[in-house]
């Protein structure tokens, strides 16, 4: 038998800004085994909900992960409007929808850069992050934060657009999506690239169901899940088709990420044709009493705030599921039998957020 | 101006910051921001940094990992504290993991507010350090060499 060795990876890594640590045990080159150990960067904030009023956890919620922010404080909002039984006003969903998937652009956009720096493409990693600049200055002309927004709150959003900024984003979005399609040209198209990410880190859909993978990871390998499906703020009076691919591999994974930028793009557009005219926010009396799993679909996939209230200002519980832990199991599905040059493109190809995960 | 004035090299590490001040980091390496048109090149290695950035707050398990990375780094070096987090615990200073800023486990140069930190504030924190790290450079200088300290020993 070959004699095998530990290599560990991170939590201190180049080709991650963030803390994950794994043993990676090597035979050779070949990664035999993995063993992930999380926890550098808990701060256990679920249990700040008995020290904050429901209203002001908003802002710990959004705190949960600097990227997909909006779409965690809108799933904890949208958890406690439906303990409360509130009427959120449509114009409000409509603009929750567009924020939401403003998100989904500029998270993917990094993922997409992060992930030509893993195999090295410097150049291509700079392009992303040039495009995802033009996406956080639309957070920061309509929100007035880049990355942390705070426009979410309890029975509706806290800032209106006004009819001829709409106009103007969407407008500004047919020149992103050209650039957008240069960009993923070169993901999709170029020798270097499909080189690197075709047949690494395959996972089966059999696999990824068993799993529990969601979110593109899932959806590469043929799993069709997408929370948005399920209707929640404006998604359900829009139209958009789910993207899947079949292959499963770290190429699927990045396919199904580039198309869902232009999914998204459609969406927006789409949000902002139709979006009514109204109040953005109705008031909030009383405090929340009983539970709710409130689900949502992050850009890394699918996420789980569970709420429970006893009729207090103070909620009992909090929960939170991110999307990168249910995505771990599968993570390590992939190393085992990698080459282990290929090990930061892998894990790069789930979108890791261990903020998230570790909550 | 020296060599460690023209291009300073950076090194980041996330103690336990929710991604947000992260993602400006990085985004002030990228276009629009470009600080690497200065010379100030990201490393992964703390061997070869001069500037440690940190974000977010410390707790148990990060502490030894944010030390060592420290202590690897050869002197003269500036620390960079990144975000509220960094600085005292910011919204999560009441978590019963969070140990409170990271100046509890090595020494802090500049502190850089916000939450996020913007990538403006964190380009003004790090032209801020690189005037401390000159200094320290020339206080290193101006010692006599049997009296210096092998890197890796100061605090």
């Amino acid at each position: 038998m070959t004699k095998q060795i530990i290599v560990p990876f991170g939590p201190q890594h180049p080709v991650l800004p963030e803390p994950i640590h794994l043993d990676l045990v090597l035979e050779d080159e070949r990664v035999v085994d993995v063993i992930p150990s999380i926890g550098y960067i808990h701060r256990g904030f679920e249990k700040l909900v008995e020290k904050r009023e429901f209203t002001e956890y908003v802002y710990v919620a959004e705190r949960t992960c600097g990227i997909c922010s909006f779409i965690h404080g809108m799933t904890y909002c949208v958890g406690v409007e439906q303990i409360m039984n509130i009427e959120v006003p449509e114009r409000a969903d409509y603009l929750r929808t567009i924020w939401s998937e403003y998100s989904r652009l500029h998270s993917h956009l990094l993922w997409l850069g992060l992930f030509a720096d893993s195999f090295g493409f410097e150049n291509l990693f700079m392009n992303a992050w040039r495009i995802r600049e033009r996406i956080l200055d639309v957070f920061e002309q309509t929100t007035g934060g880049r990355v942390i927004q705070g426009t979410c709150k309890i029975g509706g959003v806290r800032r209106d657009i006004a009819n001829e900024k709409l106009a103007e984003m969407s407008s500004n979005l047919d020149s992103i999506r050209k650039e957008i399609e240069d960009l993923t040209n070169v993901f999709l198209h170029d020798d270097t690239v499909r080189h690197r990410t075709r047949n690494v880190g395959v996972l089966s859909r059999e696999d990824a169901y068993h799993l529990g993978a969601v979110g593109p990871t899932g959806r590469g390998s043929g799993v069709a899940i997408d929370l948005r499906k399920t209707g929640y703020a404006a998604y359900g009076k829009l139209n958009f088709s789910m993207v899947t691919d079949s292959c499963g591999d770290a190429y699927s994974r990045c396919l199904v990420r580039c198309k869902e930028l232009f999914s998204s793009i459609d969406l927006i557009q789409q949000a902002i044709r139709k979006i009514p005219d109204g109040p953005i926010e109705v008031k909030v009396t009383g405090a929340p009493n009983g539970e709710f799993f409130c689900r949502a679909e992050q850009p890394r996939g699918e996420l789980v705030h569970y709420i429970k209230g006893n009729g207090t200002k103070f909620l009992v519980r909090s929960r939170i599921r991110t999307p990168t832990l249910s995505n771990i199991p599968s993570l390590i599905k992939m190393l085992q039998g990698c080459e282990l040059a290929d090990v930061p493109v892998i894990v790069l190809s789930i979108d890791p957020c261990i903020s998230c995960t570790e909550r | 101006m020296t060599y460690l004035a023209k291009s300073p090299w950076i090194i980041h590490y996330d103690a336990s910051s929710c991604n947000g001040c992260d993602i400006e980091v990085l985004a002030a390496l990228t276009p629009v921001y470009d600080v690497e048109r200065f010379g100030i090149v990201n490393t992964g290695n703390p061997k070869h940094a001069d500037v440690f950035l940190v974000t977010g707050s410390v707790n148990e398990q990060n502490r030894e990992i944010l030390k060592n990375t420290y202590d690897q780094m050869a002197d003269p070096k500036v620390v960079v504290a990144i975000g509220i987090c960094a600085a005292s615990g910011g919204i999560f200073r009441e978590c019963y993991n969070v140990m409170g800023g990271i100046d509890k486990v090595i020494p802090v140069d500049v502190f850089v507010p916000g939450c996020a930190a913007r990538p403006e504030a964190i380009i003004d924190g790090v032209v801020k350090a690189l005037g401390i790290l000159e200094a320290k450079r020339q206080a290193m200088n101006d010692r006599p060499a049997a009296t210096r300290k092998p890197a890796g020993d100061s605090v």
